[in-house]
């Protein structure tokens, strides 16, 4: 078999062998709960029958291996179970929970991705061909605060610039400063778009509403994601440039941008690629924290709350579909350093 | 394709001169000189071999007369004056006019320096085109024929393969046909041979000499090995710390070097220690059969006999299975079948069911001594260790012995405090003798001890075995690659290849003929230091 | 040599190296000492916090949201409590539960990541392939599911969040353990017949430190951003206990009305992580010259 194909099925295979293994871990999230579950989630007041009926509908009273593939076949048919939030005569699937959700976090993760990629990888690039150079290292200064701010920080910022559109003027602060200086403030700030701090949607919401509300939490994740990503583009490059067949192609007269072009680029394909992939799988986690600042109905911010009320198969749900989309880009980055490996795409 | 110098190419005529260059490095965080002031002349059709040991700043000299800097390092001073154009004072987009289309440049390893996204022909032909010398057709057709002229198997598809599909022979060829490509006025050749086995180099040597004679193009050759630079070069120049110790034409460079350092270098192939038969057996390695993880045999039925108080040399290119031998004596890698018996006990396969006793009898010295000590650990600690471990030494009598070890690898105790990194090569390697000397071994593997060293510093070391072995008669496996070596310090020879022994008997009995077929090919490859060996050789083989 | 000349040596020696310490902080650029005077600020208040601050940890006022003055400095919480205060106390539980993570985070890290790259074979197989499972889960939708189930004590969230750093810990030491234990000075060591206790102590350790170090500086402030992240989503440090991460959280509408306040404790995160970033920053410069980060 031809060797791309054949480390591509490898990696597929390891690949559903992952998911299989964090699948039985996520199960065994309910196996793994306290004995007095049921009566901390239905309260106090819980007579010895509800509680009873409770450990049948989540079904502590059978094998867990049984109750393993039951859980898996009802996933693979759509069917996530109940949300531990319904209530008799009021059943509340976790699919129908999750559905609308899941659209507005991956229309965040995708607007986001849309501006953060090329954003990153040019800078990075940049970056690497000036090295040592002012930009690299003002670049160098700026990415390494962004990435040790923490996330909420970065959201609460931009909402208090926002915000401070209109307050500004108004507070004590403005007044102890000189008046040109107030006057000026106040004119940079009112440059700010006011872009709404409520990521408040629905699944009425129109596209363009919808892309104007999520702009604060699109550009929140941004500013983490490309200072993260633009740094490991640097290292990537600069590893790469650092070959002797990019000091040979120097040798033979060629110019900077052919050197990048055809002998630096088609190489760099597998780092870069695992760079981004890294990274879009880090915007995940990014994703709960500023779904929960701007309070965008996301599955992130829905996780949070189910983990808030510990209800189980709402955070199965989240955490298996979080997980099958890492595993997934991981993948897919593994797949692209495969296919444009010149060893494997030539063999011997 | 024509040829693009303006001037005429007739021999004789200054190609390049260089002037008072000055090179600087950057490490430790300042720069320090590399290169001061070497003056350098070379005629059109010339060869110049350029030759010193490490940190010669043979290599660095190289790269400048392409107007380039190693990255770390820089030009500080001089002038490089290429048919007179100066490539310092001209600006970066003129030297690239040059570089690649009249300067060209053979690096070492030709495994890296081919960008293994493209393919050889395309890589072959990139400068023609770029520099806009010839048409894609024309230059690929120029290059089938360079191909040709390089003696390299199947020149019209060769060309169509990717660089890990090709051998590291037939790639040092192919880079030759690149830096050709353009029918260059001065070819830089960076040690190209230095990285293959020595059947491989006559092949390549023979290709690039014809080649550059057919073009007569002018080159300098970078080496350090002296019989090689005899072969290739017009004229020789003698490199030390970067100054110029002499230079003059290779035949009178051999026969009267004038330099007291020079005549140094020239004398080191001259060690020979007179062989000793013997008459008791320390190790027996018998029908010994060894594979990594179940992959192919690296060893096929080895037997091997080491007399006790002599050395026997393993002689071997690269996957003979030498190194792979050594595994299986200390016990690191458990052969299949076969045995091996020491001091007349069978020996315990495996590392782990061997006792302290046994470890302590046979000793390793290793190709680098840079691997081989541990950077954090002082000379007194790296020897005082086995002391303890083996013999309990402690307090004084510890203390003494260390000063006897230190005094046996003839070194000062002022080293004892001192880190591997504050030592020299030679210094290093002495460090582990003495070290493998503190355990009172029976028997030591020396695997590959002086390849990393410089000569001067290699026939030291051997002389140190030599008499090492004498007063304190333990046995030597000397494992390398090199014939000059095992004529300094062999009582036997085992030659083996691909995993066996090809022959093995008295160093008298296998250097003299009749040998066996790849023994003979194997002596008759090692260049000697006359300039008429290769061609020689070449037309012995061609009989 | 005799006793006293070999404790010279070894003084000499190690003088040697705090001269060359020093000359490579004379060297250090701005940022490193702003990072390196930051990180002191914050120990010195971590450990004196009883007494440097005004109030009470939990100490409740009448009046909640009150605005900065005399009395309150940075004004009160949403409960009435002293804001600067609470500022002092967090300083402390959120630097010291982070430390302590990373501190557990390391030890398992480490030991297993070099036994793993000494020994090779089934032992690191095993590990490797767990690593690879734990790290395809995003570590904080990991610990999310683990808080679940095990409720948000200051233990279990230690526990925790120090099991998941771990993997990358294990991941970095087992790749510089290898490079280390692939040398020859090892293999000389394992001939000799030396246990594996002297080979990790003595041939590979000293010889990772530097990288080791700076993940040491790059894993505390990941982990002190993950707790400050739990705590801020709500399901980490529990009240009453001060911490920056919640206080942000539970004054957040106030940012609505303009007010700086609730930035404080987000601010208070960002200069410490960024002041340990760029200690490491320089850290990697100087003892490896050219290494960039992966």
């Amino acid at each position: 078999m031809n060797p791309v194909a054949r480390t591509v099925l490898q990696r597929l295979g390891l690949g559903l062998v992952t998911l299989f293994i964090v699948s039985i871990i996520i199960f065994s999230a309910i196996a793994m709960l306290p004995g007095d579950f049921a009566k901390a989630t239905l309260g106090q007041s819980a007579t010895p029958e509800t509680v009873a009926a409770f450990q049948r509908e989540i079904g502590i009273d059978r094998p867990p291996v049984e109750r393993y593939f039951v859980w898996v076949a009802q996933m693979l048919h759509g069917d996530f179970g109940s949300s531990f939030a319904s209530r008799t005569g009021y059943r509340r699937t976790v699919a129908e929970i999750i559905a609308p959700r899941l659209y507005n976090t991956m229309f965040l993760a995708a607007v986001t991705a849309l501006i953060a990629v090329p954003l990153a990888l040019g800078l990075g690039i940049l970056a690497a061909l000036y090295r040592n150079g002012w930009f690299d290292r003002l670049v160098n200064v700026a990415t390494l605060t962004t990435i040790s701010f923490p996330e909420f920080f970065v959201a609460y910022m931009l909402a208090y610039l926002v915000i401070s559109r209109d307050t500004f003027i108004g507070s004590d602060f403005a007044q102890t400063l000189p008046h040109w200086l107030t006057v000026s403030l106040n004119w940079a700030l009112n440059a700010v778009p006011k872009f709404p701090t409520l990521s408040n949607v629905n699944d009425q919401t129109p596209f363009w509403e919808h892309l104007w509300k999520v702009a604060l939490p699109a550009i929140t994740l941004t500013l983490v994601i490309v200072a993260h990503m633009m740094r490991m583009t640097r290292a990537a490059i600069i590893n790469m440039l650092a070959s002797p067949y990019i000091d040979m192609a120097r040798l033979k007269g060629m110019s900077p941008m052919v050197i990048v072009l055809r002998h630096a680029l088609p190489n760099a394909w597998a780092p870069i690629v695992t760079v981004v992939a890294f990274n879009l799988a880090y915007l995940i986690v990014g994703v709960v924290v500023v779904e929960v600042v701007f309070v965008y109905p996301g599955i992130g911010q829905l996780m949070v709350d189910a983990v808030k009320s510990r209800d189980v198969p709402v955070v199965q749900a989240c955490a298996l579909i979080f997980a099958a989309t890492y595993i997934l880009l991981n993948l897919l980055a593994d797949i692209i350093s495969i296919a444009t490996n010149p060893r494997l795409l030539h063999p011997r | 394709m024509k040829s693009s110098g303006p001037g005429p190419r007739e021999k004789g005529k200054d190609l390049l001169q260089i002037r008072n260059l000055h090179v600087e490095g950057f490490s430790d965080e300042r720069w320090h000189p590399i290169v001061h002031g070497v003056d350098l002349t070379l005629k059109r059709g010339q060869v110049l071999g350029l030759i010193g040991e490490s940190g010669a700043g043979k290599s660095t000299i190289g790269l400048a007369a392409m107007g380039y800097a190693k990255p770390g390092c820089r030009i500080t001073q001089g002038s490089v004056l290429f048919d007179g154009i100066d490539l310092l004072a001209v600006s970066e987009k003129g030297r690239r006019r040059l570089r690649g289309s009249r300067i060209a440049y053979v690096a070492q390893s030709a495994a890296a320096s081919f960008n293994p996204a493209h393919r050889l022909l395309e890589q072959t032909v990139e400068t023609a085109v770029a520099h806009g010398l010839a048409g894609r057709e024309e230059a690929n057709r120029s290059a089938v024929d360079l191909y040709r002229r390089l003696q390299l198997p199947e020149p019209e598809t060769i060309g169509f393969r990717y660089p890990h599909q090709v051998s590291g022979g037939q790639l040092q060829r192919a880079m030759t046909a690149m830096a050709m490509a353009c029918r260059p006025d001065l070819i830089i050749f960076d040690e190209p041979t230095t990285a293959l086995d020595v059947t491989t180099q006559v092949e390549v040597l023979a290709s690039i000499r014809n080649i550059v004679e057919e073009f007569s193009t002018a080159a300098i050759y970078v080496t350090h090995d002296l019989a090689v630079v005899a072969q290739m070069a017009d004229r020789i120049m003698v490199l030390r710390h970067g100054r110029t110790v002499e230079e003059a034409d290779t035949r009178q460079m051999l026969a009267s070097p004038s330099q007291e350092y020079t005549k140094t270098l020239w004398a080191v192939r001259k060690l020979a220690k007179p062989e000793v038969p013997a008459d008791d057996y320390l190790l027996t390695i018998d029908n010994v059969t060894a594979a990594y993880a179940g992959k192919v045999k690296v060893l096929q039925d080895v037997s091997i006999k080491v007399p006790r108080g002599r050395t026997v040399a393993v002689v071997g290119e690269s996957g003979s299975g030498k190194s792979t031998l050594a595994r299986v004596v200390t016990g690191l890698l458990p052969p299949i079948s076969g045995s091996i018996s020491f001091a007349g006990q069978l020996l315990p396969t495996s590392l782990k069911t061997r006792p302290k006793e046994v470890l302590r009898r046979i000793q390793m010295i290793y190709q680098m001594p840079d691997n081989a000590l541990n950077p954090r650990q002082t000379v007194e600690e790296v020897i005082a260790r086995p002391l303890e471990f083996y013999l309990g030494l402690k307090g004084a009598r510890r203390d003494r012995r260390i000063g006897e070890l230190m005094h046996m690898v003839e070194m000062s105790e002022d080293f004892l405090e001192r880190l591997p990194g504050e030592l020299s090569g030679g210094q290093k390697q002495r460090v582990c003798i003495a070290r493998a000397l503190a355990a009172d071994p029976e028997l030591i593997i020396c695997d590959e001890i002086t390849s990393a060293l410089d000569q001067i510093v290699q026939e030291e070391i051997l002389k140190l075995l030599i008499r090492l072995q004498r007063e304190l008669g333990m046995s030597y496996i000397f494992i390398t690659h090199d014939i000059a070596t095992v004529r300094a310090i062999a009582d036997e020879i085992v030659v083996m290849h691909r995993g066996k022994v090809v022959e093995q008997g008295l160093k008298s009995e296998v250097l003299t003929p009749p040998h066996a077929a790849y023994t003979e090919r194997l002596l008759s490859s090692v260049p000697e230091m006359n300039p008429d060996w290769l061609t020689r050789l070449l037309a012995s083989r061609k009989i | 040599m005799t006793r006293s000349e070999s404790v010279a040596a070894v003084q000499r020696l190690r003088r040697s190296r705090a001269t060359r310490a020093k000359t490579a902080l004379k060297k250090a650029p701005f940022s490193a000492w702003f990072g390196i005077v930051v990180i002191l600020g914050y120990v010195f208040v971590a450990v004196f916090a009883h007494w440097i601050a005004p109030y009470g940890e939990t100490q409740v006022f009448s009046e909640a949201f009150a605005p900065w003055s005399q009395e309150f400095k940075l004004g009160t919480d949403q409960l009435g409590r002293d804001m600067l205060t609470r500022l002092i106390y967090g300083a402390r539980n959120t630097i010291a539960i982070a430390v302590a993570t990373t501190l557990l985070s390391f030890a398992v890290g480490v030991s297993l990541g070099l036994l793993a790259a000494l020994y090779r074979g089934w032992l690191d197989q095993i590990l490797s392939r767990a690593v690879d499972v734990l790290m395809s889960i995003p570590s904080l939708i990991f610990a999310l599911v683990l808080l679940t189930i095990f409720g948000s004590s200051i233990t279990s969230l230690i526990v925790i969040i120090a099991l998941l750093d771990s993997t990358r810990v294990f991941r970095l030491s087992r790749a510089v353990g290898l490079n280390v234990a692939v040398m020859e000075y090892v293999e000389v060591a394992r001939l000799r017949g030396e246990g594996p206790k002297w080979i990790i102590a003595k041939e590979i350790l000293p010889n990772v430190m530097p990288p080791l170090v700076a993940e040491f500086g790059l894993r505390f402030c990941f982990v002190f951003l993950t707790v400050a992240a739990l705590s801020f989503l709500g399901v980490g440090i529990q009240p009453p206990t001060a911490d920056w991460g919640s206080m942000v959280r539970e004054n957040a509408t106030l940012i609505t009305y303009g007010d700086v306040t609730p930035l404080l404790p987000a601010g208070a995160i960002a200069l410490l992580t960024v002041s340990v970033n760029f200690v490491v920053d320089w850290f990697l410069q100087a003892t490896s010259g050219l290494r960039d980060e992966k």
